[in-house]
């Protein structure tokens, strides 16, 4: 048996991971994919806590962040193709203009 | 060490190095490729996990499904080149964007080392087996989740519809009227004549 504190330690430097990718890159693509990253660890933490408290909630509340994220995807996806369409970019710092 | 932690610390390595990959790697396909090696590596924790219901979700829902929407949409629009960060607009914010985040990783992993020990039933295999059966996150869902799930349901609806609407520009504005299609015709018309290509609408 692994200890659950492993499983929170990967959870958190894969979590921290995902905010480092949102944070430096530029392509827009690239930190939707940070944000995927930090909820998969995000759901593994859930699984791991499900596991200590011997309960069934953590695995139920996983489905319903696995099922949101792909809504996220879908739309996001749909968002970045239309500015990508108007721009011709996807870099995240061309799409300014609502800085004043 | 028992076996279980051996295959625990090398899928651990694997998914640190996905993650890790997908943030260093100039292309937006190789990170693609990255993050779907991370994806795996978390659904063999999730088996390690007793979890066989969400190893399966994982693999279909994530490495499946978002890993195709991502690799089309970087295909399609063809943005695998490398990025320009000469014009970075904030100067700077790579490297205290790094330290931050190494802040912030160190306060979770003392936090995480230092918590009181709790009471686990993560070695009591009866019980943990008898709870990997899908069965009853099912039961879950239809009684206890039901108001969520319902929810969630029109989630996926509202990103259906969503899509479809982003996609379908023309259906926002209406179709062309009387006058602004002899305006168009006109346009490319007189383009012909000059000799210069029509620009195509953006």
């Amino acid at each position: 048996m692994v200890e659950t504190s492993y499983y929170i330690l990967l959870s958190a430097s894969l979590f921290t991971l995902g905010i480092l990718g949102v944070l430096v890159r530029r392509n827009a693509i690239v930190v939707f994919m940070s944000v995927e990253l930090m909820l998969n660890a995000a759901n593994l933490a859930f699984v791991a806590f499900a596991r200590q408290q011997g309960n069934i909630d953590g695995q139920v509340l996983v489905f319903f962040v696995i099922t949101v994220a792909a809504a996220e995807v879908a739309v996001g996806l749909a968002l970045l193709v239309t500015i990508f369409r108007n721009k011709q970019t996807a870099d995240v710092d061309a799409i300014s203009q609502l800085h004043g | 060490m028992s076996f279980e932690l051996v295959i625990f610390l090398v899928t651990a390595a694997i998914a640190l190095t996905g993650g890790v990959g997908m943030i260093v790697a100039r292309n937006t396909v190789h990170s693609a490729l990255f993050l779907l090696l991370n994806f795996f590596a978390i659904a063999v924790l999730f088996l390690l996990l007793h979890s066989p219901f969400l190893f399966a979700i994982q693999l279909t829902i994530y490495a499946g499904a978002i890993m195709v929407l991502f690799l089309f949409v970087v295909m399609l629009l063809g943005v695998e080149s490398i990025e320009d960060r000469t014009k970075d607009r904030l100067a700077g914010q790579l490297w205290l964007s790094v330290v931050l985040t190494l802040i912030l990783m160190v306060q979770a992993i003392t936090i995480t080392l230092l918590a009181e020990p709790v009471e686990s039933q993560a070695h009591n295999t009866a019980l943990l087996d008898q709870l990997a059966d899908p069965a009853l996150i099912g039961a879950k869902l239809f009684t206890t989740y039901l108001l969520p799930f319902q929810i969630t349901g029109v989630i996926l609806l509202v990103g259906i519809v969503g899509v479809v609407v982003l996609h379908q520009r023309a259906h926002l504005y209406g179709p062309l009227s009387e006058t602004e299609r002899e305006f168009a015709a006109q346009y490319v018309a007189e383009r012909a004549t000059s000799g210069q290509p029509a620009e195509p609408a953006s």
